[in-house]
C-alpha cells in the first residue's frame, strides 16, 4: 500500500522528522515569493483560528463573548534527506498575528525577518519578539532597488551586531539559498555559544 | 485573495468536528508527519477517508490542512479521532524540547547540505 503512490511530490516513506524555519515580514514584502523560490512544492496556504481563550482584548473588557481571529499563512517544503524534511513558513509579523507562533511555529530552528527598506517599521515588532523569545534569526533586505545601505538599515532597525543582516532578491533561488544558509550557520554559532557558556 | 474557506459559515466546520472546537491532541505539531496504517472503511466520515488516502506516504499536519482547506485546529481534531482509532500513526518533530527548539548540530549540518544541493 505504501508504494502505490504516484504523486511525485510525496515525501519518502521513511520521512520521520519535520523541521521549521519561519519567514516573517509585513504584507507585500515578498515572503511567499521567497518560499516559492526554494520550495519543492508549489507553496500551499492554510489557516489557523484563534478563539476567545487567547484573545487578551476580550478578557480586558470582561465581555464573555466569543471572538475568532483567522489568519492565513503560506508554506513550502524542502526534503533534507530520507528522514528529515524542512518546512518554510511565511507569516505576517504584526502583533495581532503572533499567536501563530504559539500554535504553529513552536520549535522553529530559526527565523528570517524579511524587510523592505521603505517600511522598516513593519519589522520592529517581529525583531523585538524574536529577541525576547530567544529564537535565532537573520534579517534579509529584499532589495527592490532601494538606495539604502545595510549599515543604514541596521541603524534604523537598531539591530544587534550579532544578528546577521544580508541583501536578498526573494525571486532568486541562489539568493534565497544564501539567506537560509546564513540563518543555519547563525543557528549553529548560537547553539555552540550556549553549549560553551 | 479570499478563498472558498473564508466564505463558508462556521456551520460546515461545526458539522465536520461534530460540534467540537477543542479536543485536538496538542502533541500534534504543525510539522508532525502523519502516516496511514489502515485503509478507509465504509461509513467513515469523508474527511477521515481523505486523510487516510493522503497519508499513504508521510504528510505534515499543516499540509493536510492546506489540502483539505480546513483550519489547522479542525484538522488536529480529525487526526486525533484517527489516532485514537489506530488508523494513523504520528511521527513527531525531531526537536527534543519544543520550548528551547534545540536542534542538534548534526541535523543542522544535514540542512546545510540540503540547501547547498538545492
Amino acid at each position: 500500500m505504501h508504494s502505490t503512490t504516484s504523486d511525485p511530490t510525496a515525501l519518502p516513506a521513511t520521512a520521520a522528522h519535520g523541521l521549521k524555519i519561519v519567514v516573517v515580514g509585513g504584507f507585500g514584502v515578498g515572503k511567499t515569493t521567497l518560499v516559492r523560490s526554494v520550495s519543492e512544492i508549489r507553496p500551499l496556504s492554510t489557516e489557523e483560528t484563534m478563539t476567545q481563550a487567547g484573545a487578551g482584548v476580550d478578557s480586558l473588557r470582561g465581555v464573555p463573548h466569543k471572538n475568532t481571529t483567522t489568519v492565513a499563512f503560506d508554506f513550502g517544503r524542502i526534503t533534507v534527506d530520507e528522514t528529515f524534511v524542512l518546512y518554510l513558513f511565511g507569516a505576517p509579523g504584526q502583533e495581532r498575528f503572533w499567536f501563530l507562533w504559539d500554535r504553529l511555529f513552536t520549535g522553529a530552528l530559526g527565523a528570517v525577518v524579511l524587510v523592505d527598506a521603505r517600511r522598516l517599521e513593519d519589522s520592529w515588532y517581529s525583531i523585538d519578539r524574536l529577541e525576547a523569545q530567544g529564537t535565532p534569526f537573520v534579517v534579509a533586505h529584499n532589495n527592490f532597488g532601494s538606495p539604502h545601505t545595510l549599515d543604514q538599515i541596521r541603524a534604523a532597525l537598531d539591530l544587534d551586531d550579532a544578528v546577521p543582516l544580508v541583501e536578498c532578491d526573494a525571486r532568486d533561488r541562489e539568493s534565497v539559498k544564501q539567506v537560509l544558509v546564513t540563518l543555519v550557520r547563525h543557528v549553529m554559532a548560537t547553539t555552540t555559544r550556549e553549549v560553551l557558556r | 485573495m479570499r478563498r472558498a474557506i473564508d466564505r463558508e459559515g462556521p456551520d460546515r466546520l461545526y458539522v465536520i468536528t461534530s460540534g467540537r472546537s477543542r479536543g485536538g491532541d496538542e502533541a500534534l505539531d504543525s510539522v508532525t508527519l502523519i502516516v496511514t496504517e489502515s485503509e478507509p472503511v465504509s461509513g467513515m466520515q469523508s474527511e477521515h477517508v481523505r486523510i487516510l488516502q493522503m497519508c499513504r506516504r508521510p504528510m505534515a499536519v499543516v499540509e493536510i490542512a492546506a489540502r483539505l482547506e480546513l483550519p489547522v485546529t479542525v484538522v488536529r481534531i480529525l487526526l486525533t479521532d484517527l489516532l485514537d482509532a489506530g488508523h494513523i500513526t504520528a511521527r513527531h518533530p525531531a526537536v527534543a524540547d519544543l520550548a528551547t527548539a534545540s536542534v542538534s548540530p548534526a541535523v543542522l549540518e544535514k540542512v546545510l547540505v540540503a540547501l547547498h544541493n538545492l
